[in-house]
């Protein structure tokens, strides 16, 4: 069986949007290279003239109050993958026909429903509940379900004892899911329905010599094409059912979940932390029963007046421990208001990773040991927050404050080139270099007296400039490039200063003096 | 059952010197480095004393994480760790921990001692919050000497208040020798540290320098700021609380 969600990203617009939003015209639109292309409109676009593969300034021109909002193909595909999974209902197994159909076996499953016609009215049912357009039709073939669920009119059952040649002998080529190229190349070929296709000489069934022939001239012409939907043999003969087209079925793949139904309802904290830990400890189990540990996992309570608070915490590295689980909630349980009581809690690993079965520790004095290097970090990221803990990586960037980012401490650090080792850099930056006001300068330019943070500093030595010019590709043609020198003053304290620009370098006015990093 | 000696009584076992100087094996798990915020002295002494020491230890290639835990005040006074500056063997692996209170970067300093993964932990806190009291201290005294994971605190235009830090410098820049090949030129980061409270060391002043990577003595001490009896017996702060009331 194969479905076909028509309209599967406009209906699913409108169920997110408002009715009054629907009545005018709008299209979803994707950004091309030649500026914004419609996708899908809705019926008052469709009434206004605005079609799919259209540019938005030509539909603009034809309806100039159309609306655009965009399209989101990845939310389609992944509403595609789930409704896929739902249709499992109808058959054992499923199959994506991206982007907007769906193939169900319902091989030997249709008289659980009363039979074929019945099956296809309860899929319409179905999708018409959930206010999706949709079109279904069965056959023995996938290739032929495609064909009649796209194109198909009337009757879209097709029995095995049919021929589908005679049957189908009236749709377009484009029912064979051929690529758009290949529809040209057949169209100035002069074939334009099925019939045409299969019959090719136009002899009909008496010569059939001729129609080998006829076939075999066809067949040299797409000789070098082996993907199926360059093919238009191949499809055909898919189609018909003489050489096997295998299907990729989407399996569910749940994500592992422990709940607890309370006979009473908790108000107390410590009952809680009881309920948390023994969630945790089955959990352990079934992530253990996967071989998987979890990165992510979502606490879910109930409470009795059905409101739901949910707490989430974030692994540095797969875990598969209950006391560092429920440790880690034990930070976050702290501002739950139980209210009248919370009736049923719920633990899910909605992020999971495989994590091998390892032999337990057995010395006694393991907890002397310490904690581990990722469980630190996940008790200091609950804590502290993600931002708060990081590792300094080198960026491909020549501006000091440009060079360093921050990222999460256990993810894999870039490749990077190395640094030029003949500049020494100051121990730290200031978050924000800070401006000195420099009170006399050497005929060179460089500072012999300054001030900052309200202290006048003599320099007693210096070196520089190094010059670290803008970069034009990242930033406007105005900024200015910027002179260090390493400094040191009369205590011995060792700065790094930049001056920012030049006198008459035609981007502003008398250059500014920053204090941008403090050497050990 | 057995329970295995802390490796601070492990460590600690060869008899001290009376004086101290760079390279010492025996180095105490808790140290505080008191210095002024628009410098970057304390930081650089902090690190420069912790390389001292790890190289000491004589563990060879380490390829364990170094945990550089700062409180908002220290980020705003100092700025924060800069990749290209810090030294090589350790600017791949450092972790840097930004608390927005002194609360919090007890907290993580706590953490970080308690995991044994972590190579040495260094702190910088700002001021003297009254988070940081001397219970606070003798928590990270005894968590650094029951896991053996070292801990330096900087405390940046901080007074020193009572601690239980087994050793207590206060840093400050100095003058760097000329350099090699321009002596116009900053030299290698050169500080004053005068350890004014220690259990194993006599109470002294040095001048260190880094010199490429290695901690040094930048000059002989001379004997006007060696340390006398009269400087010893004089009940400063920052000893035990039983001096302080008596006196």
């Amino acid at each position: 069986m194969s479905i076909w969600l028509a309209r599967l990203s406009v209906d699913r617009w409108r169920r997110a949007s408002t009715p009054e939003a629907d009545s005018a015209p709008t299209a979803l639109i994707l950004e091309t290279a030649h500026g914004p292309r419609i996708t899908a409109t809705n019926a008052a676009g469709l009434a206004a003239g605005a079609r799919a593969g259209m540019l938005l300034a030509d539909a603009r021109a034809l309806c100039p109050d159309l609306v655009a909002i965009p399209a989101d193909p990845a939310g389609d595909l992944a509403a595609l993958e789930k409704l896929a999974l739902w249709a499992q209902r109808w058959g054992p197994w499923s199959a994506l026909d991206p982007p907007d159909g769906l193939l169900v076996d319902v091989t030997g499953a249709a008289h659980l429903f009363g039979g074929e016609a019945r099956l296809l009215k309860d899929v319409a049912a179905a999708f018409t509940q959930r206010s999706l357009t949709a079109r279904a039709a069965l056959a023995p073939t996938a290739g032929a379900a495609w064909a009649l669920s796209h194109y198909g009119r009337g009757a879209a059952i097709l029995a095995p004892e049919d021929d589908p040649l005679r049957l189908l002998a009236d749709l377009p080529v484009a029912a064979l899911r051929l690529d758009d190229d290949v529809l040209t190349a057949l169209r100035r070929l002069g074939i334009k329905r099925l019939g045409e296709l299969a019959g090719v000489s136009g002899a009909g069934e008496d010569d059939i010599a001729r129609e080998a022939a006829a076939r075999d001239a066809l067949r040299r012409r797409f000789r070098n094409r082996h993907s199926p939907a360059a093919n238009p043999l191949l499809r055909l003969d898919q189609l018909l059912g003489r050489v096997p087209e295998p299907l990729l079925p989407v399996i569910a793949r749940p994500v592992p979940l422990v709940q607890r139904r309370l006979m009473e309802p908790l108000r107390h904290r410590d009952l809680l932390d009881r309920v948390v830990a023994d969630l945790a400890a089955d959990m352990v189990r079934a992530l253990e029963a996967r071989g998987e540990g979890a990165r992510r996992l979502e606490l879910a309570l109930w409470r009795v007046d059905g409101e739901v608070l949910t707490r989430r915490i974030e692994l540095a590295a797969a875990s598969r421990e209950a006391a560092h689980i429920t440790r880690l909630f034990a930070q976050r349980l702290d501002d739950v208001d139980a209210g009248f009581g919370i009736e049923m809690v719920q633990l899910r690993a909605s992020w999971s990773e495989p994590l091998h079965l390892d032999q337990a520790d057995l010395d006694a004095a393991a907890e002397d040991h310490g904690t581990a290097l990722a469980a630190c970090i996940d008790r200091l990221s609950v804590r502290l927050g993600p931002r708060a803990v990081t590792r300094p990586v080198p960026r491909a960037s020549h501006i000091p404050e440009r060079a360093q980012g921050w990222q999460p401490p256990l993810a894999a650090v870039p490749p990077a080139q190395a640094a030029l080792a003949f500049h020494t850099r100051p121990l730290k930056l200031l978050d924000r270099p800070e401006p000195i006001a420099v009170l006399h300068a050497a005929p060179d330019g460089v500072p012999q007296r300054f001030r900052w943070r309200g202290e006048v500093r003599e320099v007693t030595r210096a070196q520089g400039p190094e010059r670290i010019a803008p970069e034009w590709w990242r930033e406007r043609s105005s900024t200015r490039l910027r002179d260090y020198y390493r400094i040191e003053d009369a205590a011995g304290r060792r700065y790094w200063i930049y001056r920012q620009g030049l006198i008459g370098d035609g981007r502003g006015g008398v250059p500014e003096w920053f204090l941008q990093g403090l050497y050990a | 059952m057995f329970s295995k000696p802390s490796p601070a009584r492990v460590l600690s076992r060869p008899l001290p010197e009376p004086r101290w100087r760079p390279g010492l094996t025996a180095q105490p798990f808790h140290s505080e480095v008191f210095a002024p915020a628009n410098e970057a002295s304390g930081a650089g002494l902090a690190l420069a004393l912790a390389r001292d020491a790890l190289a000491a230890s004589g563990e060879g290639e380490d390829a364990r994480q170094v945990l550089w835990v700062q409180d908002r005040a220290a980020i705003r006074k100092g700025g924060r760790p800069c990749l290209a500056g810090l030294p090589p063997d350790l600017a791949h692996r450092l972790i840097h921990v930004a608390a927005a209170t002194p609360e919090d970067a007890l907290f993580a300093l706590e953490e970080g001692l308690k995991c044994r993964d972590l190579a040495c932990v260094i702190g910088e806190i700002a001021g003297n919050p009254r988070a940081l009291s001397f219970t606070a201290s003798r928590r990270l005294s005894l968590t650094a000497e029951k896991h053996g994971v070292r801990l330096w605190v900087v405390r940046l235009d901080a007074a020193p208040d009572l601690s239980s830090a087994r050793m207590r410098w206060q840093a400050r820049a100095a003058p760097s020798a000329p350099g090699r090949w321009d002596a116009a030129a900053p030299g290698p980061a050169t500080w004053h540290a005068e350890l004014f409270r220690a259990r194993a060391h006599a109470p002294g002043q040095w001048s260190l320098s880094d010199d490429a990577g290695t901690l040094r003595l930048a000059s002989e001490p001379d004997l006007d700021t060696a340390p006398d009896l009269v400087h010893l017996a004089r009940p400063t702060v920052g000893r035990s609380l039983a001096a302080r009331v008596h006196a």
